[in-house]
């Protein structure tokens, strides 16, 4: 990870965000400053001040946020405003992006994910992630879910492998579905169920943190029922992150939505007041279908 | 009004669509065409290599009737491995056939009598007497090699025994050969010879083993330094190295090496592995070595390239779980570019199979007779078989040329075969 020396002026400069030029009508001001309540009394994380740079483009622009522990938060936006970019920040999979740099204050747990210290195997063991796609390994069932225990050595013995994978598929709700099959091929399963595994093979880990980057989008409106079901429940015993583009399921599934525009966080409120009575124009823009 | 140009579209969109088709049909006609040619050339040649090179998997042999006479063979005690082993048992097969033409009489004659059966015979004999020595001093009734001259003249003759290739043989040879075959003394069999022996200056003696053996041993040290030594630095290449000038110039003399001649490669193993390490000319070991230097070139690009296919998510996927880079790589990223690795060192290493420069350069293009138990045995490989053979001037070697070039090419399809089958076993859907 390389320092960028983040200069507020290019920020200033920026302020004025462009919007479609055939909406003349909104011409809403951003003054870089995030309005609502981006922080929280009992973060599980907490962002400061984070900047994310491709090479020379910037996609994140000075952002605070605080995750709540046990909450939802969606994250939402119009395409390209880099919640996923955000998002990938939080266990670190920006690193294997070469051209990607990060600088700001990453704190999970009054832990500081980006020290140099700090090792990614047992981060991303407490930070999961599910992907937009379904991406099961070519693999049985059983082997996707046993994978992550087995690499981190959970389990010591099969018996105590084998209770995991059903507690994890159990969680995720595809135990009943599966349990007769677990040896045949996970990417045999439809798409929906394929979300799920993936979804039981990151809480395989136990992991504290789940990020979700639009899991739904390429599911059908039963499957993605489905998956919403479970992240209430999951919520549980988990902190979870969820980008989407469904304002529906934002609204059905979080606590806390976070409202993103070309990689600046504009607010950040509770859910219901976001979709009600939402305090910036570009939010209100945004949720009122204006653009995006 | 509107109707109308709707109609003019309709029209012009059918126009073009007949000319779509007629460039469609075209199109499909020049891959049809060019797919003809192909196998057109390929059945020209397989017809002419099997039509010359299928006999050579038949040989003949006359039978004759061999007194075991223990004083013309010069032994005086058969307990004594020594004297069985140095019998003169050509001596005895010329006297069987003395006696069977008592009409050949002068020395000229005699040598011509002799020479119809190949020198080779005695060994036949002194093996059934070392298996039971009680057949000293008895008649024996023996089918033996005829000499290649022999052969090929029974093999072109036709039924009638008109037009056969009569070659270096006389008149009086041909008469001898004729009454062998009247009196239905001479027939053709399966060669085992070919397939058990190695070189020999007698082609009816020569076989394929000994170059068979080489190559195996040849490709055996090709497969178990160029697979492993390729895939390591394919993965490092494609999963470790930075990218930066040094890797660039690296890959890019990879590829460079890709297209170097292989006689270049048989130097560097002249100088390197001969001139400089002082290993011994015309061995496996140092033949598998240059095959490895001409092959990693290959392989490593192809492991890379299979590598590139993985999809990234399953990366994405692994590493979302905590998975480290040596997991990724071993767990995932390798296993799914196993079948793409595998087809690209089948690739290579057929390539090495029938790679003949650079061995020639290193001296695997000694005569050997023996066949090689070993990496360090002196040895030849096929194609330098081949090329000796076709260099030979005995028509019986012309044969055998071609019958070589059938085992080359069946090693090879075999080859190709197992690696068709280990990719549809190992390949994975995802
Ligand atoms: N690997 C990359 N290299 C360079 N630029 C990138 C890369 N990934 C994303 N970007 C850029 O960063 C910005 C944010 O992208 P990001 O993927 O985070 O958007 P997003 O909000 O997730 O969009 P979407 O809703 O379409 O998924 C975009 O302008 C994008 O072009
Ligand atoms: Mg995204």
């Amino acid at each position: 990870m390389q320092a960028v020396n983040q200069n507020n002026a290019a920020t200033d400069d920026s302020a004025e965000l462009k919007l479609p030029s055939d909406d003349q009508a909104t011409q809403h001001k951003f003054d870089g400053k995030t309005v609502g309540h981006p922080l929280s009394d009992n973060p599980k994380m907490s962002m400061r001040n984070v900047n994310v740079f491709y090479g020379e483009k910037q996609a994140i622009f000075n952002v605070d946020l605080d995750i709540a522990q046990n909450q939802v938060i969606a994250m939402i936006g119009p395409s390209g405003c880099g919640k996923s970019t955000f998002l990938r920040c939080l266990n670190r999979m920006n690193d294997t992006i070469e051209s990607c740099s990060v600088t700001g204050e990453f704190i999970l747990d009054k832990q500081d994910i980006y020290h140099p210290k700090q090792d990614i195997v047992p981060l991303r063991a407490r930070v999961g992630m599910v992907f937009q796609k379904p991406n099961p390994f070519p693999k049985s069932i059983y082997e996707n879910v046993a994978y992550g225990p087995k690499i981190h050595g959970l389990a010591s013995r099969r018996a105590e492998l084998d209770e995991i994978v059903e507690v994890s598929l159990r969680k995720a709700g595809l135990w009943e579905e599966v349990k007769d099959r677990l040896h045949s091929p996970g990417t045999g399963l439809s798409g929906g169920q394929q979300q799920r595994l993936c979804i039981a093979r990151s809480i395989a880990v136990s992991p504290e943190v789940i990020l979700m980057d639009e899991p739904c989008s390429a599911l059908d409106p039963i499957a993605t029922a489905k998956i919403e079901e479970l992240i209430a429940e999951l919520k549980e015993n988990f902190t979870i992150a969820i980008v989407t583009h469904s304002m529906q399921q934002a609204a059905r599934v979080s606590d806390r939505t976070a409202y993103f525009h070309l990689g600046k966080l504009v607010e950040v409120n509770d859910t219901k007041r976001v979709f009600t009575n939402p305090e910036h124009d570009l939010t209100e823009a945004y949720i009122t279908g204006r653009f995006g | 009004m509107k109707q109308s140009s709707n109609n003019s579209t309709l029209d012009k969109v059918n126009q073009s669509l007949a000319r779509r088709y007629r460039a469609e049909k075209r199109f499909k006609a020049y891959g049809i065409a060019a797919i003809l040619f192909g196998i057109t050339c390929l059945i020209v040649l397989f017809t002419d290599i099997i039509g010359k090179g299928h006999s050579a998997f038949f040989q003949t042999y006359v039978y004759l009737e061999v007194t075991m006479d223990s004083e013309q063979l010069y032994i005086n005690d058969p307990s004594d491995p020594q004297q069985i082993a140095a019998a003169d048992y050509q001596g005895v097969i010329k006297a069987a056939l003395r006696e069977r033409f008592p009409e050949a009489s002068s020395r000229r004659d005699r040598r011509a009598l002799y020479a119809l059966v190949s020198n080779g015979a005695g060994f036949k004999l002194r093996g059934q007497l070392e298996a039971d020595p009680t057949l000293l001093n008895q008649t024996i009734g023996l089918w033996m090699l005829v000499d290649d001259d022999v052969d090929t003249y029974y093999k072109s003759r036709g039924e009638d025994g008109e037009s056969g290739f009569d070659g270096r043989l006389n008149e009086k040879q041909i008469g001898w050969v004729e009454s062998f075959i009247a009196d239905g003394y001479m027939e053709s069999r399966f060669n085992t010879t070919f397939f058990t022996s190695g070189d020999s200056r007698e082609p009816e003696q020569a076989g394929i083993l000994g170059a068979m053996a080489g190559s195996l041993f040849t490709l055996l040290v090709t497969i178990l330094l160029s697979f492993p030594i390729g895939v390591a630095a394919a993965v490092y290449l494609e999963e470790y190295a930075p990218r930066n000038r040094f890797t660039e110039f690296i890959e890019i003399n990879i590829n460079n090496l890709a297209a170097v001649p292989s006689i270049i490669f048989g130097l560097l193993g002249l100088s390197i592995f001969i001139g400089f390490f002082e290993m011994h000319r015309s061995i496996p070991l140092v033949g598998g070595l240059v095959l490895t230097l001409m092959t990693l070139p290959t392989i490593i690009i192809s492991s890379r390239a299979a590598m590139k296919a993985v999809p990234p998510s399953i990366r994405d996927a692994a590493y979302g779980l905590g998975a480290s880079k040596m997991q990724v790589v071993i767990h995932h990223v390798i296993p799914l570019a196993m079948p793409g690795m595998l087809t690209g060192a089948i690739i290579g290493i057929a390539q090495a199979l029938g790679e003949t420069a650079p061995l020639l350069m290193i001296g695997m293009v000694a005569f050997v007779v023996d066949i090689p138990g070993g990496v360090t045995d002196p040895a030849t490989a096929l194609p330098v078989q081949i090329f000796l053979w076709s260099d030979s001037p005995e028509r019986a070697f012309v044969e055998r040329t071609s019958a070589a070039i059938m085992v080359l090419l069946a090693v090879l399809i075999s080859m190709n075969t197992l690696a068709v089958w280990l990719r549809k076993r190992l390949e994975r859907r995802w």
